[in-house]
């Protein structure tokens, strides 16, 4: 098996099949690490890690720390409140600055589209893409996918539906990439006025029907509202999008098969999935959070022995 | 120059003496385990599970490790390290380990499975079982317990142990045609 092809994980777009699943294969080996008694490996001792989250973050930033953690890196955290950039630093100096300080690779989340590319033509350290805007959201992408490989085995000709605000939404993206990498059938569901225009364009089915989507997939990944992204208003009220586009359990049970549901998080309970649909055996949400510590120590993993190679 | 050194028939009686010696300092196994290191130590901890079993009639535990993770020349190397499967399905503390690998050159590999071990607990011993002890090139401080058969070779030969349905020779090779 060769290295990974790429320095930075910038997006699923630029990675290949073959990077997906060597992260996958040593996703197996972290997996089994978290679940020992001892869930702490040395094999990143010398490497410093930077997270800086230009933008409110839970789990992703939990994940990522733990990730580190456990691979026995030193870890910083950044995050822009609080910080110099609001006295109007630019990223690069921001970024530069903490470089200064020998960091060796940047974990970064940040509001514009395309800030990571930027960073990585003007700096020297690995960068993880951690969420960029509506752009991208590569680790969330693999973490479903490799969670959706559990379950369903090889996902080649298997369908999958993504529900919900695709328009805002980076996940969206990210997993459209990801599983058409691995040769899955994907179809995106939602409102007009959340699917971007064109989507078609990248290979994907369009609908607006949600039972009708439920009945041809296999798997169905809930996207969260992005209320906070939203400036205009894309459907008439909260209520509304749920009755049309939310999944209940009566609609799961009415199917002739199980199919498997994922969100991504954080859940607005009762909007796209009810809670009962979340906590139900059929939701493999917790799943994903656990795969999402083991995936991003297969990234970092794989990028840290890809650092020495560059030099 | 590709040359064996132990043919199926030696490895056969290398693994009955190596038995008795394991059953001699540690009885029927009943707080003793196998630690086969991945990858390349498998074979030969599973041949040792087989002969305990036809020779004595012991059932011992056996487990494989891995220790990539915990190699020092992560980072330092060319090559990507990929990690291999663990597999252990017993407690480690305070068991007797016995450690098994196929050849023993540097001692880094033990050196990393040492460290490894402790991941799951402390164990009450831990032995080393190896095929081929290659001198003159330990880079730290480790020996072997049991060993099949101490070799002298040239840091730039290649001791290849190969495993065809549970049968096993050693070649040596020389530097021409690895």
């Amino acid at each position: 098996m060769s290295i990974l092809s790429t320095k930075h994980l910038l997006g699923i777009k630029d990675i290949t099949t073959a990077d997906i699943q060597l992260i996958f294969k040593t996703t197996d080996n972290f997996k089994q690490v978290i679940n020992r008694p001892i869930k702490k490996v040395p094999s990143l001792r010398d490497v410093t890690i930077a997270n800086i989250f230009f933008e409110n973050s839970t789990r992703t930033k939990i994940s990522f720390e733990l990730a580190e953690k456990r691979l026995s890196a030193d870890v910083v955290n950044f995050s822009s409140s609080g910080s110099s950039v609001k006295k109007g630093e630019t990223l690069i100096d921001t970024v530069n600055n903490i470089l200064a300080m020998k960091v060796d690779m940047v974990v970064m989340r940040h509001p514009a589209p395309g800030a990571h590319q930027f960073l990585a033509r003007h700096i020297d350290a690995n960068i993880v893409n951690a969420g960029d805007g509506t752009h991208e959201h590569p680790t969330q992408a693999l973490l479903d996918a490799y969670s959706l490989q559990e379950k369903l085995g090889d996902l080649t000709d298997k369908k999958i539906a993504i529900v919900g605000d695709i328009l805002h939404s980076r996940v969206a993206l990210s997993n459209i990439y990801c599983l058409q990498k691995l040769g899955a059938k994907v179809r995106v569901c939602g409102p007009p006025t959340l699917l971007p225009k064109h989507i078609d364009g990248l290979g994907v089915e369009v609908s607006h029907n949600l039972q009708e989507t439920l009945e041809w997939c296999d798997a169905a990944n809930m996207l969260r509202i992005q209320l906070e992204r939203q400036e205009d208003k894309y459907f008439p009220s909260l209520r509304e999008y749920s009755l049309q586009y939310g999944v209940t359990l009566p609609m799961i049970k009415s199917l002739k098969k199980e199919i498997v549901l994922m969100h991504p998080g954080p859940i607005n309970r009762g909007v796209e999935i009810t809670s009962e649909v979340a906590d139900s055996d059929q939701s493999i949400i917790l799943n994903q959070v656990e795969n999402g510590v083991a995936i991003r120590m297969a990234v970092l993993y794989l990028m840290a022995s890809k650092n020495k190679d560059a030099e | 120059m590709k040359r064996i050194i132990l043919e199926y028939e030696q490895v056969e009686l290398i693994l009955t003496r190596i038995c008795h010696q394991l059953v001699e300092d540690h009885g029927y196994f009943e707080n003793t385990a196998i630690l086969a290191l991945q990858p390349k130590g498998t074979p030969l901890g599973k041949a040792l599970v087989k002969k305990l079993d036809t020779l004595f009639g012991i059932k011992a535990t056996y487990g494989e490790l891995d220790t990539t993770f915990h190699r020092d020349d992560f980072r330092r190397s060319d090559k990507l390290l990929i990690p291999n499967e663990v597999n252990i399905d017993f407690e480690i503390e305070k068991k007797r380990i016995i450690l098994v690998d196929d050849v023993l050159y540097t001692g880094r590999s033990i050196r990393a499975a040492l460290d490894a071990v402790n991941d799951y607990g402390r164990p009450a011993s831990i032995d080393l079982v190896t095929l081929i002890n290659r001198k003159y090139k330990r880079e730290v401080p480790i020996q072997p317990d049991y060993v099949g058969e101490h070799i002298d070779s040239r840091t730039d030969d290649y001791v290849k142990v190969e495993w065809a349905d549970d049968q096993c020779q050693v070649w040596i090779i020389t530097d021409n045609d690895k």
